[in-house]
């Protein structure tokens, strides 16, 4: 440890840190463009200038490691003059068109120049101007308001893994962008636009859409796929105009995967926003008087019910308990037909914890490609690889991101690994021998009750919480083959519903499942309700409603409770709290580690090929598949699994 | 600079054999896991080799990524040191590469007229035109270091110094003959002696 004044604040850093750092540690604020936390040291803006006791200038502070007894300054009139000079150099070719630039009100260089800008220009030369970058259909890109800090360079090449940004030419001609002209291959594109401190990189759907302090910011939980991650909604009036990812070190750091970030504008594209009824082979609009009359004329007999991949907990569990209050009543949640043991919570969930992926020496990926189902684990992953890790993988063949050995589920590969790491895609365990799949994942992750490297990897943000509230027992694939006389589908649209089946289908988008629908009952989707989610590590997360669901759709546990009235088996909560009362779930927020099982039975493997779950990242989900943006990503490199 | 390619970017490349001999002896140069600090030598083999088989010493982009490949790097990491070296023609270029000093000393000594005679014996319209014939392109450079000398035209690897438009026009015609005339001074002067001859220590 070393001690540092800052300002006559006397701090204890590690060795090492920069004086940045310790300048933050002594919560001096020190402006910056180039650094940023989680990517290598650049040093280039030199916006971050501090004065150091006898240093003969200003130091770049970013860059510039502490020492025992340094005695630094931030506010002297030398900083001052020094950074108002850089803030000058910067605005030379910055075009200064924030009246038009969508990072107005949110943009670094704006502050600062609020600090340390001149009132006018001294340049009466022409300034620069760069020719704009065509870098694919999300990150807009206006290339003359770039001060080539080399973020999005940094972010690509360390953290994404992509190295397609580079610097090119040098001097005033220096540009920053990919040479040749081409789309980012990245599924974490759009965080370029959170790192980009100017308005070069913006996001191009919400271009020219609303400023910043129009919106209001509810925060809620990315369940499009099943890592969790917390984001804001950004919403104004009855519209979400963006989604971007706030910051949890467990989960995401403060990255966030292309689909959750941009596939809202399908929240408004194919919605249920009433009750339908098939009437003579063709759905007719209904009221919903109309709609629970037919339900409780038809929905009997042998009952059964399927939860889809992105409910959230409530629902879940509403119908959970108005299944148990019906006579022979299945119930499920796995359309994929995985192989899921439930009797223990950690044969099901991502026990390491995604930060635990750091603590990993060596990494298994078993029929998954975590690239698509879930990017920011990826990227998880890629940063424990550049630190050591290893990484071997069972299925196709697929770019990582990362160097990864293909290997075969029978070689050792884990064999003399300190902390062992398993990830069992859920596309692994959809298949027969799914069961013995899971108990061989079990067998080379070898868990002790210090270190569970068993991680299963769900695809979507409901999977888990399904799992926790028992909707299992029954078998949706048979259910929908055959085995009951009325199914209820909660948001599932991945189920091939036998004709004559009596198909209620309760959701947000007229995808498959309301397509073969007898009745159609308009949801909520995810940004439309207080909810709680539970994402593959088992970590309870609650979201809360940005805006309201549209037309006459309901929240999704209110429709429940409304069919349990119709059915004449009234479920005994009138509220989201006395919902949440009724099971211990909702009130443990955050993660709780479950303790550890026996082996699951073993079983044997076949030789059938692994299998991946999803192929086109994009449109993974109804909301994805309404979502012109995602259709627009998909369209020129379909399946960037398959590469 | 970032140059459009346009139909002149060659469908392919491949390191010829002459270009393997010089990569041999290039790489292993460096440790092992750093090859990517060879990419400088190997972006000057490409060029070398284009002049040799094509009569213009460029780098074709599919060349840089046939070095990206061969030194285990990212093709933007080469496109990023390529284009910031004026070393490198990222365009196709004429026969002969005429470098024009520009800078103070070979201007005070007359480099302006050597431009002058550039034009008019070489054809070209200024410095980044290429002539019509394909035979000349030229470029004016900022100081190679030469000035005892001055002023000095580099044609691609050689300097011709003491120059006056008269002798740069020879030179030049000398150039479209297929000639390649002496490198060094152009009036017979020792390396960087004294013009004229020595002046003292005459008798040893």
């Amino acid at each position: 440890m070393a001690k540092v004044t800052v300002d006559g604040v006397e701090v204890e850093v590690p060795n090492g840190a920069s004086v940045l750092q310790a300048c933050e540690a002594a919560g001096k604020e020190i402006p910056r463009f180039c650094y940023h936390e989680r990517l290598s040291v650049a040093g280039n803006c030199r916006m971050c200038l501090v004065e150091v006791e006898k240093a003969p200038k200003p130091v770049a502070s970013c860059a510039y490691p502490v020492m025992d007894g340094m005695k630094v300054f931030t506010d002297t009139p030398v900083v001052r003059n020094a950074r108002r000079g850089v803030m000058e150099f910067l605005l030379i070719n910055h075009p200064l068109d924030c009246p038009i630039c969508d990072q107005g009100g949110e943009c670094d260089l704006q502050d600062q120049a609020m600090a340390y800008g001149r009132d006018i220009s001294r340049f009466s030369e022409t300034k620069r101007a760069v020719k704009d970058k065509n870098i694919g259909p999300l990150v807009k890109t206006v290339m003359t308001r770039c001060i080539q800090c080399t973020r999005c360079i940094r972010f690509a090449t360390e953290v994404a893994g992509v190295p397609d940004l580079g610097a090119t030419g040098r001097g005033e001609t220096m540009e920053v962008g990919t040479y040749v002209e081409k789309a980012l291959g990245s599924e974490l594109s759009g965080n370029l636009i959170d790192i980009c401190p100017v308005g070069a990189l913006t996001s191009r759907p919400y271009a020219f859409t609303a400023r910043p302090w129009e919106l209001t910011k509810t925060d809620s939980i990315d369940v499009l796929d099943a890592t969790g991650v917390p984001i804001r909604i950004d919403t104004r009036g009855a519209e979400v105009l963006r989604i971007i990812p706030r910051q949890d070190d467990d989960v995401n750091e403060e990255w966030m995967g292309d689909r959750g970030r941009f596939s809202f504008d399908g929240l408004k594209r194919r919605r249920l926003d009433r009750p339908w009824i098939r009437r003579d082979g063709k759905l007719v609009p209904a009221t919903w008087p109309e709609a629970m009359a037919e339900i409780a004329k038809r929905f009997t007999g042998r009952v059964g019910a399927v939860v889809g991949d992105t409910t959230d907990a409530e629902a879940i569990f509403a119908l959970r308990e108005l299944m148990a209050r019906l006579p022979n009543a299945q119930m499920d949640c796995r359309q994929d037909g995985a192989a899921i043991n439930t009797t223990h919570r950690a044969y099901y969930t991502f026990n390491s914890t995604i930060a635990g992926i750091e603590e990993a020496d060596r990494l298994l990926i078993i029929g998954s490609n975590p690239r698509v189902e879930s990017p920011v684990i990826n990227a998880r992953i890629r940063k424990a690889v550049l630190a050591g890790l290893r990484v071997a993988y069972v299925g196709p063949q697929i770019d990582l991101t990362y160097a990864a050995q293909r290997v075969e589920l029978s070689t050792d590969f884990l064999a003399g690994a300190a902390k062992p790491m398993v990830i069992l895609g859920r596309g692994a365990l959809a298949r027969p021998d799914g069961a013995a799949v899971l108990a061989r994942a079990w067998e080379l992750a070898a868990p002790t009750a210090e270190w569970n490297g068993f991680n299963l990897l769900h695809s979507f943000g409901g999977q888990v919480a399904a799992l926790d509230l028992g909707f299992t027992g029954g078998d949706a694939r048979a259910m929908a083959a055959g085995g009951v006389d009325a199914l209820w589908l909660l948001g599932a649209d991945a189920l091939d519903v036998k004709p004559g089946i009596f198909t209620v289908y309760q959701g947000h988008h007229g995808d498959a499942g309301a397509a073969r629908a007898d009745v159609v009952l308009p949801g909520a989707a995810y940004t439309e309700k207080d909810g709680t989610w539970v994402n593959t590590e088992g970590r309870v997360q609650r979201a809360f409603a940005a805006v309201a669901p549209p037309g006459e759709a309901r929240e999704d546990w209110k429709i429940i409770r409304a069919a349990s009235a119709a059915l004449n088996v009234p479920l005994p909560f009138d509220s989201v709290e006395a919902l949440r009362a009724a099971h211990p779930l909702f009130n443990t927020l955050g993660l709780v580690r479950s303790p550890l099982p026996h082996a699951p039975p073993a079983g044997t493997v076949s030789a059938e090929p692994f299998r991946l779950p999803i192929t086109n990242y994009w449109q993974a989900e109804p909301i994805g598949r309404a979502s012109p943006t995602m259709a627009e990503c998909a369209r020129p490199a379909h399946a960037v699994a398959a590469e | 600079m970032n140059p459009t390619h346009d139909s002149v970017e060659p469908a392919d490349f491949a390191f010829d054999d002459a270009s393997e001999v010089e990569i041999a002896k290039i790489v292993p140069r460096y440790p092992a896991g750093k090859q990517a600090s060879a990419v400088i030598p190997l972006l000057y083999v490409v060029q070398k080799q284009m002049g040799r088989l094509t009569g213009s010493a460029w780098v074709p982009k599919v060349a840089m990524d046939v070095i990206a490949a061969r030194l285990g790097m990212a093709p933007i990491r080469v496109y990023e040191v390529a284009s910031f070296y004026y070393m490198f023609n990222l365009r196709k270029i004429g026969r002969f590469h005429l470098q024009l000093c520009g800078t103070t000393p070979c201007m005070l000594r007359g480099s302006d007229d050597v431009m002058r005679a550039c034009k008019d014996a070489a054809g070209v319209k200024g410095p980044g035109d290429t002539s019509a014939d394909g035979l000349f392109t030229l470029t004016e450079v900022e100081c190679l270091g030469a000035c005892v000398n001055a002023p000095v035209l580099q044609v691609d690897d050689d300097y011709y110094e003491d120059l006056d438009y008269d002798r740069t026009v020879a030179l030049i015609e000398a150039l479209k003959r297929g000639e390649r005339p002496t490198p060094g001074s152009t009036i017979g002067r020792q390396t960087s002696a004294a013009e004229g001859g020595a002046t003292s220590l005459t008798e040893l």
